[in-house]
């Protein structure tokens, strides 16, 4: 928790709720008892790095998934990519792409559905200021059935679809270095097909209430933790969104390009991280721009801004209307996220269509390989933002070196950003009220953040609220909803 | 189905003892038993109502501060707040699968005590590894048999070694 300047207050709020893993928001107090800075820490659990050093490249896809239990895929497919390069295999036969591809899709699918309809649904439908008893998925499910519904079956068809192409769900194995090592049968297929227009359908009306709730109550949510940014990520080279490969593109509050096409393997003359003392969680930045200015987002709400279209049509509709709402620049609205990640919903509807249709994934050709490297980089648009993987192989195929930079480190200043611009217009005195702990929770939830812990036992993930004075007294802390309950 | 069962072990086997979930999982698959479906996840989540599709669930996890070496226990359907992750816990599934699929699914909660999960590693602690081992002799014969309220009492509770031998 550390230890208070004598001239600050201190609020702590731990874990943040309803964000995957544990977070702590500390809200620091001037002598006037007005927000001077709010800082969401990570509590982080190191050392997967050294976890993976000595391990045989082959075994890394599948040992990366358990850095994280909500986007296992991600890591699969990133590190897979990582590793085509090691083998020389990174042009992949046109069956282990699309299969790749499918797997990706449904991944974000999955993903983006979960996070929506169980995790942000409850906010919009019932509001900010909503009793917590309600404000969750079990209070949609008993007003909003049919919403429920569909997001669970939404989230179930592409965990279906991961396990037809990844395998099992803790042991995926799909993606290998340079291919696949199977692909998707006749019959998975038109198990898939036989849904799709219903997944659609439903992905479209998930996209209505997002759209519609932005424009409902615009005037109150352009500022909410809301502020200019730069943002990054890959593009296809024609521009295009393209949320499984591509190069590297930033841009500037306004559009201005700060870089683009760049070659992901080239990262690290682009993009360095910066370490805070208060934090275990890096911040990366923009090199040119430097740590003050080169910090942006990630994730939904910055692939859009950054792609030139998007090369579904539905999608690419909803991104001419969302764009518009600002005039064609950047939208730098915090909540836009949602609005944003329903657009992505309703294009991996779309791509699933037309993948299932694609001949190609009942091929047999499923693996490739060319001259072996020693380093390489594997990137990819993980639902929560650009995924990179770095790795640096010996000539015994064992892993020296390992770097990561997960999507949610990414958007670190962008989250601490949120907090504190939510903090300094909601709070009053030192008084944890809901409405603000709720309006904190709101804005991070923005951004989907996952913290990095796959742990999650059971008697784990109380919430803890504290008050600590200036000299870090404890002089108020609330306990809310203890799942445990002794266990 | 009628009496169907589905066991679903959650956690992560990359955290150290988290993996008892899926470890128990695995072993119990590998046996095959009549009428019993076996999943394996890292967490539970709003999916998981399809157990709306089975007469018991089973969720098996690691307990962090459970007794040993584990728990059985009936849990009920209830929602209400909600403070995990992602995830959701046992009585949301129920919850969501009473609410969505009208589903009378009744669950049972196995606790299986671990002691590390706060560093990356494969391979379960010794401690944790003997408490799987009598975790999945007391279970079992309980999913053989369907002997899930008798083998979690009448009242819900921590049950030794001893007192498991007691339950059919």
């Amino acid at each position: 928790m550390g230890t208070a300047a004598p001239s600050t207050r201190k609020i702590v709020i731990e874990p943040v709720t309803r964000v995957e893993g544990h977070g702590k928001v500390t809200i620091l107090l001037d002598e006037e008892r007005k927000v001077k800075q709010a800082r969401l820490h990570i509590v982080e659990f190191r050392g997967f790095e050294r976890f993976i050093q000595g391990r045989p490249f082959w075994e890394v896809p599948v040992l990366v998934q358990r850095l994280c239990g909500i986007c296992p895929v991600s890591h699969h497919l990133a590190a897979a990519k990582a590793m085509d390069r090691i083998v020389g295999g990174e042009t992949l036969t046109p069956t282990a792409e699309k299969v790749r591809r499918l797997m990706h899709y449904g991944q974000m699918l999955q993903s983006h559905a979960l996070h929506f309809f169980h995790l942000v649904s409850p906010d919009l439908l019932f509001g900010f200021d909503a009793d917590p008893a309600i404000r969750n998925v079990i209070g949609v499910a008993k007003k909003h059935p049919d919403l429920a519904v569909q997001g669970v079956l939404l989230r179930k068809y592409g965990q279906e679809i991961i396990k037809a192409t990844a395998g099992k769900k803790i042991h995926g194995t799909g993606a290998i270095p340079g291919g696949v090592n199977k692909n998707l049968s006749v019959a998975e297929r038109d198990g898939f097909l036989k849904d799709i227009e219903q997944i659609l359908t439903w992905s479209r009306g998930a996209l209505a209430i997002a759209k519609d709730y932005t424009a409902t109550h615009l005037t109150e949510l352009k500022d909410f933790g809301s502020f200019d940014s730069n943002h990054v990520s890959l593009v296809r080279s024609d521009g295009a969104m393209d949320l499984y490969h591509g190069n590297l593109r930033a841009i500037d509050a306004a559009g201005r390009k700060i870089f683009d096409q760049v070659d992901y393997q080239r990262y690290l003359d682009y993009i360095a991280e910066e370490v805070k003392p208060w934090s275990y969680m890096k911040f990366p930045f923009i090199k040119s721009l430097g740590p003050e200015q080169g910090w942006y987002r990630v994730g939904p709400l910055a692939r859009v801004n950054a792609c030139d279209f998007i090369d579904t049509p539905e999608a690419e509709a909803a991104r001419k209307e969302f764009m518009a709402l600002t005039g064609g620049k950047p939208n730098n609205i915090t909540m836009a996220y949602h609005w944003a990640r329903m657009i992505e919903l309703l294009h991996a509807a779309e791509k699933i269509r037309l993948l299932l249709h694609d001949p190609d994934l009942q091929g047999t050709d499923l693996v490739v390989k060319g001259r072996r490297r020693e380093e390489a980089v594997g990137l990819i648009e993980a639902p929560r933002g650009t995924l990179f993987h770095h790795y640096q192989v010996d000539r015994n195929d064992q892993v020296v070196r390992c770097n990561l930079i997960v999507s949610t480190t990414n958007n670190n200043t962008p989250m601490n950003r949120a907090v504190e611009g939510v903090a300094r217009d909601y709070l009053s005195g030192t008084e944890i009220t809901e409405g603000l702990l709720n309006r904190i929770e709101v804005a991070i939830r923005a951004y989907d953040p996952c913290l990095s812990c796959a742990t999650h036992a059971m008697g784990q993930m109380p919430l803890t609220v504290e008050i600590l004075d200036c000299d870090g007294r404890l002089v108020d802390r609330k306990d809310r909803g203890d799942p445990g309950d002794g266990r | 189905m009628a009496d169907s069962v589905l066991l679903i072990g959650y956690g992560n086997p990359g955290r150290c003892d988290d993996g008892l979930g899926p470890a128990l999982a695995e072993a119990v698959e590998r046996l095959h038993l009549p009428g019993v479906t076996v999943e394996a996840d890292y967490q539970l989540t709003v999916e998981d109502a399809a157990a709306a599709a089975h007469r018991y669930v089973v969720f098996a996890d690691a307990s962090v501060g459970g007794g040993e070496p584990f728990f059985f226990r009936a849990v009920h359907p209830a929602g209400g707040t909600s403070f995990s992750t992602h995830s959701v816990e046992p009585e949301a599934v129920l919850a969501l699968a009473r609410d969505l699929f009208q589903a009378d699914t009744r669950g049972y909660a196995l606790g299986i005590r671990g002691y590390r999960f706060h560093e990356f590693g494969e391979t379960l602690s010794d401690e944790a590894r003997g408490n799987l081992a009598a975790a999945l002799r007391f279970i079992v014969p309980v999913l053989t048999e369907r002997t899930f309220d008798s083998a979690a009492g009448t009242a819900e509770g921590i049950h030794s070694p001893a007192q498991v031998r007691t339950h059919p």
